[in-house]
């Protein structure tokens, strides 16, 4: 493949990936939003590997099959087995204020691609481009992180977060060093381990995972 | 080399050994005997980087200089009268019915979990691994903030894992931001991420990204150090977590992150040349001050109470560091060890008093002096400590990054001097009717564990009158890395 197509297919995975997080940003069922984030490992996995294959770089396989195995197999297979177990697979959030909250996403990229800018000009790598859509994705999971208000489409939304570093590390540096990409993967991985418990612990205390029941403690 | 592996190796075999074998009777000695050979390590690993210099080890992986060995050396210390108290405070929990074994089980696991991710994040010489130490010391401490289950601490669990969790991704954006400046310099790979190489080109990093990832890595760590407007988790975690867990997060966990802000503060000021990373720190150390003063006042709850004292001193060091210069970056250091010293040693007391008065509500906590002088006591002289009086050590701390302020930042000790008193007002007052008065306590059922109270608050007291040699000698030389 010439430079020019490659670079054309980073672009058309990139803007796929800004896609998704729209969607899921947009999507209101719980069992839906699992599938999007698996897609979104998905299209990271592919991107990594495009990449690797373009420029060289051994440690970026690596990379991408971690993302495939953690991203793509194990979150998902956890989130599943979550949802199942706590019966909440056919879960739909009523309270979201789609048309808003689309709006505000994007406001979020606009303002993206102007932080990204003076940071992509020093970028010397092939997909400097991206770098704009990697902190879009990182902002659109942040607001999807605010705009619910339900437990598990929260962490969703914080692990979609992650997946936008993670892209926004590609984009800018071709990777982080393997030590501390693996370490980064070990803490994402038992942070939703953690996260899994904690769905039980506020489902057994509050008899819902609605977090409205989670503001409470405040300073009067 | 040998006491390195041992100082991340005791806490680590302990966590394993405590998680393996569950909760025995034993299990609490065991904890405190990990956590007293961390210490014994700790304490060589420093002698040895005192006669010897900065240390770099096992392929550059690891690096100790005077800056991070002093914070090693402080945190073994602390975990250890930390879980000399947890011993005798978590049994009188047990015994009331409030922690089953298998609690306990995870409590002393990850209690030195803990111990073990912040020891690795001040030793490593990885920016990158520094990272992933932080966010593992968030994920050790979550389920011990919950371990109560009651609501209030499962809420107090979750804000602190969505908040932390945001703020340290923010962090790693601005870790990537300053391996793209690095990589530019050192080429790509593991080198580039290292401290020791990064300190050695901070000159010719660029300095435009450097500053774009300076204001990511503090707001990121800042939310650990729970620097004002994100200090929302810190109350929080504090009031609804067992005591101990309190003690180590205030005396321990805000140090680390403030060190990793610091340890990044050193780059950014070496590639940008100018004061914009110190202007950025004093702005938020003075707000968090301020802001934490006037809520000292309004606090109904102990706990709560000294966790915002937390946030208004982590204010007071973050300032310091930001003013720099060799006076100020001292005084921040020492404040840094009086502080953790002295708040521990306040936690240990105020466990021990919300026991006794079966609340943590300040209003029911009466008299405490009559049921048992030495809570009592330890408490007063804790706060007259942590409030600036003399000859405590947090005074001299205080007293110099004042007078440091009045020459250079002028316009900043209005500020300082009326939260300062502010916060004395509004500390003193609800200490005084805590501590005199008719009493509303009950003795315990086993003797308190009040060693460790006394210790701190004679070291702390030390460190006012007479600041030794080595110590103020190791201070100047951390003092002068830091710039």
């Amino acid at each position: 493949m010439s430079p020019e197509t490659v670079a054309d297919f980073i672009n058309l995975l990139a803007s796929l990936l800004l896609l998704i997080a729209f969607a899921m940003l947009a999507q209101r069922r719980l069992l839906r939003l699992i599938h999007l984030f698996a897609l979104q490992g998905f299209v990271l996995a592919l991107n990594t590997t495009l990449v690797a294959a373009t420029i060289g770089h051994t440690h970026l396989y690596f990379s991408a099959l971690l993302t495939l195995v953690l991203k793509v197999l194990l979150l998902p297979w956890i989130l599943h087995r979550l949802i199942d177990r706590l019966n909440v697979r056919w879960d739909v959030e009523t309270q979201v204020n789609l048309s808003t909250i689309q709006l505000v996403g994007i406001v979020l990229v606009i303002i993206a691609f102007n932080l990204a800018l003076p940071i992509s000009q020093l970028a010397g790598t092939i997909t400097r481009g991206t770098l704009g859509i990697a902190m879009a994705s990182v902002l659109l999971s942040f607001l999807m992180m605010i705009t619910r208000r339900k437990a598990i489409p929260q962490v969703i939304g914080f692990l979609a977060m992650e997946n936008g570093l993670f892209f926004a590390a590609t984009s800018a540096t071709y990777g982080m060093p393997m030590v501390v990409e693996l370490g980064i993967a070990l803490d994402v991985l038992v942070g939703t381990l953690i996260f899994g418990v904690f769905f039980f612990q506020i489902r057994e205390t509050f008899d819902s995972l609605d977090i409205h029941h989670l503001e409470r403690l405040k300073d009067k | 080399m040998t006491e390195l592996l041992l100082v991340l190796g005791c806490p680590l075999a302990g966590a394993l050994l405590l998680a393996v074998r569950g909760h025995r009777p034993a299990a609490a000695d065991l904890n405190v005997f990990a956590s007293l050979l961390t210490f014994l390590a700790a304490a060589v690993l420093t002698a040895r980087v005192i006669s010897g210099g900065p240390l770099v080890a096992l392929r550059e992986l690891f690096f100790v200089d005077a800056f991070n060995v002093f914070l090693v050396a402080l945190t073994a210390f602390v975990g250890f009268t930390t879980a000399v108290f947890s011993r005798v405070y978590m049994r009188v929990e047990q015994d009331r019915g409030k922690l089953s074994t298998g609690q306990l089980r995870l409590y002393h696991s990850m209690y030195q979990m803990f111990t073990f991710t912040m020891l690795v994040a001040l030793l490593t010489n990885n920016v990158g691994i520094l990272w992933v130490a932080m966010e593992a010391a968030t994920l050790t401490t979550v389920l011990l903030v919950s371990l109560y289950r009651t609501p209030a601490s499962i809420e107090a669990a979750w804000k602190y894992f969505i908040l932390c969790g945001v703020g340290i991704a923010l962090a790693l954006f601005g870790t990537i931001l300053l391996y793209l400046a690095a990589e530019k310099v050192l080429g790509p790979g593991g080198t580039a991420l290292l401290w020791t190489h990064l300190d050695e080109v901070k000159g010719e990093l660029e300095p435009t990204v450097l500053s774009i990832a300076f204001v990511f890595l503090l707001v990121g760590y800042g939310t650990k150090v729970g620097l004002v407007p994100l200090h929302n988790w810190l109350p929080d975690a504090h009031a609804e977590g067992p005591t101990p867990i309190s003690a180590v997060l205030s005396g321990l966990l805000l140090n680390v992150a403030l060190y990793a802000v610091v340890r990044n503060k050193v780059l950014v000021d070496g590639a940008l040349q100018t004061h914009v990373a110190g202007h950025l720190m004093m702005g938020f150390g003075l707000l968090s001050v301020v802001v934490a003063a006037f809520f000292l006042s309004r606090q109904k709850d102990i706990k709560r109470l000294f966790a915002y004292s937390s946030i208004e001193h982590m204010g007071i060091i973050t300032f310091a560091f930001g003013m720099g210069g060799p006076v100020a970056s001292f005084a921040g250091l020492l404040h840094m060890t009086a502080h953790s010293l002295t708040k521990s040693a306040i936690f240990f007391a105020v466990g021990h008093a919300a026991q006794k008065a079966g609340t943590q509500t300040i209003a029911d906590i009466r008299g405490l002096i009559r049921v048992s002088p030495t809570v009592g006591w330890g408490l007063m002289l804790g706060s007259i400590a942590i409030l600036g009086i003399p000859p405590f050590g947090v005074f001299a701390s205080e007293f110099l990054i004042l007078t440091t302020a009045m020459r250079e930042q002028p316009w900043a000790t209005p500020f300082l001097l009326s939260a300062l008193g502010v916060a004395f007002a509004a500390v003193f007052s609800k200490v005084q009717a805590m501590v005199f008065g008719e009493t509303t306590a009950q003795p315990l059922p086993h003797p308190p564990a009040l060693f460790p109270v006394f210790v701190h608050l004679a070291l702390v007291l030390v460190l006012g009158l007479y600041i030794p040699p080595y110590l103020a000698q190791w201070y100047r030389q951390a003092a002068a890395m830091i710039g």
